[in-house]
């Protein structure tokens, strides 16, 4: 592994503050490195587990989750089911052989763009030291997944 | 399997990749980005990408439109700023091409990339890869339509002072119905404790009065003083709103408002709030005499007979028998389709900026006791003096930007405080004679007619030294100073050092949010800034909206401002509140959750996941149902359910995977990263 090496992290934010968040890092003129690539979610209870393995497993480095503050959530109290399903999936990722570090949850609101700015500046920093992802064994799909391969649902709208 | 999709696609779809000027353009390579679009994604359906230097402008949009006819385009994704700028832009052009305005996908290359990069090369890639991600969502894309909703006539707004009470006449004489929750027994807000306001001198209760007023008899209005808004449900058109009354121990239906029990109750309390702990009330009190509504409310934790069992004087003494000891809090319900807020501000708490001596040494005043001190119908009948009462002050200290501007405070400007303190500097003149010093980091007069007031009071007399004062102290060194509180400053224009014995101090001092504003916040499904202020959808074209659909705000909830700015955000409100009545319907994002029954396996796994109650589980045959009109879309039980039966509109799982796909460039012929890996 030589230190020039540029992970890949795929960051799944919530419309209402941590895409906002982004918003305002971009107005604000905040720099963090280009390593991210962001997917907007309307809240981060949108995010099924699998979207963290399919990230994993279709080539990024690392997966940062965002969303609202715990209360402050659009939709009431949908972040504490992403709270769970952060900490199951850690496990997950533990027992597969995975290091655990390669997904961040991090909480930012729509006033927070220098916090999300730093926070994926920590994390590119955090997964260039794990280097890239290699699983060393398939991995397992998931009954979404197994729908999503459907070679007849592909590529029509 | 993961490598490449290799999958064709029948849709046609144009790129436009937008140069910003030079905001995108600058950093990002964009004709290159359109070219490689062109090339690299032609098997993904991309008949046509452009580069141009306005996207937004009228000549941009018809660009889209005219390629959507010429080339029968039937997908379009922009890359460009943020979808909360600009989706809507888009959208509707696309529309009036023809294509369904869900066909089209904005992704952001300026905010998450040209502004937040500086390496050119790396983020014209990640550009790349941003714009083959909305490639890749679009493909998956269907036609919608949005959902169209009722909006409900009626407004709730919160809070009764000057930008409220504005708000709500404004809606009212324009025949609609509104309510006005206040959390004080009267209507008024701070306006009302004043006694002139800058820069005209006028009085505030004699322009306030009148609106109150107006307030209290509108027949559209229905004010709802001594209560607080519990819960908020629902959406834009429809919120079901809780409010508390609070029990004021008085039958409203019978008080006259004749003032006899607030006269005749043995209980005094000292009136921190109105009174800002200058003068006293009673138990059974109105805040001032004009209070609107006129009835008083029994303040329960200080009434002799809510905490002694005896005593009764109000109710033996009233001429309609409207005391009622037994009333208890009320929960009303209202449904409205708009809410405005104005919760207006809290005072910086003097306190805290210990130096200044304020509640240690008797004669450091803050501004709010100076208004009641200089208030006609204030403790002191508008005599200004020492806090024993009598004295006259022959020298006064104005300290601007009391905990504002200050890194150990606020670092923002609190906006009032140089106009209030010329306005104190003025009042003290006129009434006192005394020598008036003003201690200002800088003089900020900008608005109407306000300089000339700057310039009035200079000419007046009142002495001004620029610098922030390091100390009030009553610790004398020399004879002169004796007895006096003596202000030590760097007077920054002279170069020195200086310490000025003064009789009186006030400390002008700062606006902060409410205590509570984050709880307000979380209530209405807004936000606040990490200070406290709510935070507007846009802070220079859209600043009454919130990010929330159908609530707005108004006055200093959203940061600190005059008067006429109160008014000039509370009337804007109102006009937005009205554009929407008037529309009768509101078109929402068609962002939804539905359930495929043939899939839906009954587990229930998803039924106490939902927080608007939307989702039904139907007993008899044994499947869950999602109802459209209460859910919101967050998604939650989509990505929940095991058997895969939930899917949500625009956020569906295949677009979610074709985005990421794009974003991970499967969609380009390049080594797989994960070739041999995975079956
Ligand atoms: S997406 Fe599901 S959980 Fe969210 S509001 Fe709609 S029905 Fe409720
Ligand atoms: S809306 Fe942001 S986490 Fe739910």
């Amino acid at each position: 592994m030589n230190n020039t090496f540029e992970p890949v992290i795929i960051g799944f934010t919530c419309n209402w503050c941590s895409y906002r968040a982004a918003d305002l890092a971009g107005t604000a003129r905040v720099k963090y490195p280009p390593n991210i690539r962001l997917i907007r979610l309307m809240c981060s209870g949108r995010l099924d587990p699998t979207f963290v393995l399919k990230a994993l497993a279709s080539g990024a480095d690392g997966v940062l989750i965002t969303g609202c503050h715990p209360g402050e959530c659009h939709y009431l109290e949908q972040n504490y089911k992403t709270l769970r399903r952060y900490l199951m999936l850690r496990r997950v990722l533990t027992q597969m052989g995975i290091e655990p570090e390669r997904i961040k949850l991090v909480w930012a609101s729509a006033a927070e763009g220098v916090k999300l700015a730093q926070e994926i500046t920590d994390m590119v920093e955090q997964i260039r030291a794990l280097g890239p992802f290699k699983p060393r064994f398939p991995m397992p799909l998931t009954p979404a997944e197994v729908a999503d391969v459907q070679p007849a649902e592909r590529g029509t709208a | 399997m993961m490598s490449k999709i290799n999958h064709s696609t029948a849709e046609r779809v144009g790129v436009y990749v937008c140069h910003c000027g030079t905001n995108i353009a600058g950093v990002i390579d964009v004709e290159a980005v359109a070219k490689w679009a062109a090339e690299h994604l032609k098997d993904r359906g991309v008949v046509i990408a452009r580069d141009y230097k306005f996207m937004c402008s009228s000549l941009g949009q018809e660009l889209i439109e005219k390629d959507i006819q010429e080339l029968g385009l039937t997908r379009v994704v922009v890359a460009a700023c943020s979808p909360h700028l600009h989706e809507a832009t888009f959208r509707v052009a696309c529309q009036r091409a023809g294509l369904n305005p869900y066909l089209c996908e904005l992704v952001s290359i300026r905010e998450q990339a040209s502004w937040v990069h500086t390496d050119k090369h790396a983020a014209t890639e990640k550009a790349k890869a941003i714009l083959s991600g909305g490639v890749e969502r679009v493909l998956h894309h269907a036609p919608l339509d949005p959902l169209h909703v009722p909006i409900h006539p009626a407004t709730l707004v919160v809070g009764g002072g000057i930008a409220g009470i504005q708000a709500a006449l404004e809606i009212a004489d324009a025949g609609f119905p509104v309510y006005l929750v206040e959390r004080e027994p009267s209507i008024g807000g701070h306006m009302a404790q004043f006694d002139k306001t800058f820069p005209t001198l006028d009085c505030a209760a004699c322009i306030l009065t009148p609106r109150m007023v107006s307030i209290g008899s509108h027949p559209n209005v229905t004010l709802m003083t001594w209560s607080e808004v519990t819960n908020v449900a629902g959406y834009v058109g429809n919120f079901t709103v809780t409010v508390k009354k609070k029990a004021r121990y008085i039958n409203t239906d019978l008080c006259t408002g004749c003032g006899i029990c607030q006269e005749k109750c043995p209980k005094k309390v000292i009136d921190d709030t109105f009174e800002a702990g200058l003068g006293y009330r009673k138990a059974v009190y109105t805040p001032f005499p004009q209070a609107v509504p006129k009835y008083p409310v029994i303040d329960h934790v200080n009434c002799t007979y809510f905490q002694k069992g005896t005593c009764r004087a109000c109710e033996k003494l009233c001429p309609t028998d409207a005391i009622d000891f037994k009333q208890e809090d009320e929960i009303v319900t209202l449904q409205v389709g708009n809410i405005v807020l104005a919760t207006g501000y809290d005072i910086f708490d003097a306190r805290r900026v210990a130096q200044y001596g304020y509640a240690r040494l008797a004669n450091v005043f803050t501004s709010i006791e100076f208004e009641r001190l200089s208030n006609a119908a204030g403790p002191t009948n508008g005599n200004i003096v020492l806090r024993d009462g009598v004295t006259v002050p022959k020298t006064v200290g104005i300290i601007h930007c009391t905990g504002s501007r200050d890194r150990n405070f606020n670092n923002y400007c609190s906006a009032i405080c140089c106009m209030q303190s010329l306005k104190f500097a003025h009042l003290v003149k006129e009434r006192t004679g005394a020598t008036v010093y003003n201690f200002y980091i800088d003089i900020r007069t900008t608005a109407k007619a306000y300089d000339e007031f700057y310039q009035r009071v200079l000419d007046e007399g009142t002495i001004f030294v620029r610098g922030r004062v390091a100390e009030v102290t009553d610790a004398a060194r020399m004879p002169t100073e004796e007895g006096k509180l003596i202000i030590q400053v760097e007077d920054t224009l002279a170069g020195r050092q200086r310490r000025i014995p003064v009789d009186m101090v006030i400390l002008s001092v700062g606006l902060e949010p409410r205590r509570d504003s984050h709880e307000v916040a979380k209530l209405f499904g807004i936000s606040c800034s990490s200070d406290g202020w709510i935070i507007e959808k846009h802070p220079k074209l859209d600043p009454v909206a919130t990010m929330t659909e159908g609530v707005f705000v108004a006055g200093c909830a959203q940061g600190p401002k005059d008067i006429p700015n109160s008014v000039a955000q509370g009337a804007a409100a109102a006009a937005r509140v009205l554009g929407r009545i008037q529309q009768k319907e509101i078109a929402l994002e068609p962002v939804r959750a539905s359930v495929d029954e043939s899939k839906c396996s009954g587990c229930r796994i998803c039924n106490g996941l939902c927080p608007f109650n939307a989702i039904i589980f139907h007993e008899d045959r044994m499947v869950t149902e999602v109802n459209p009109a209460l859910c919101q879309g967050c998604g939650t039980c989509v990505a929940a359910c095991p058997a895969g039966a939930i899917s949500g509109t625009v956020f569906s799982n295949e677009q979610i995977f074709a985005q990421m796909e794009g974003l991970l460039l499967h969609n380009i012929e390049r080594p797989p990263i994960t070739e041999g890996v995975l079956a």
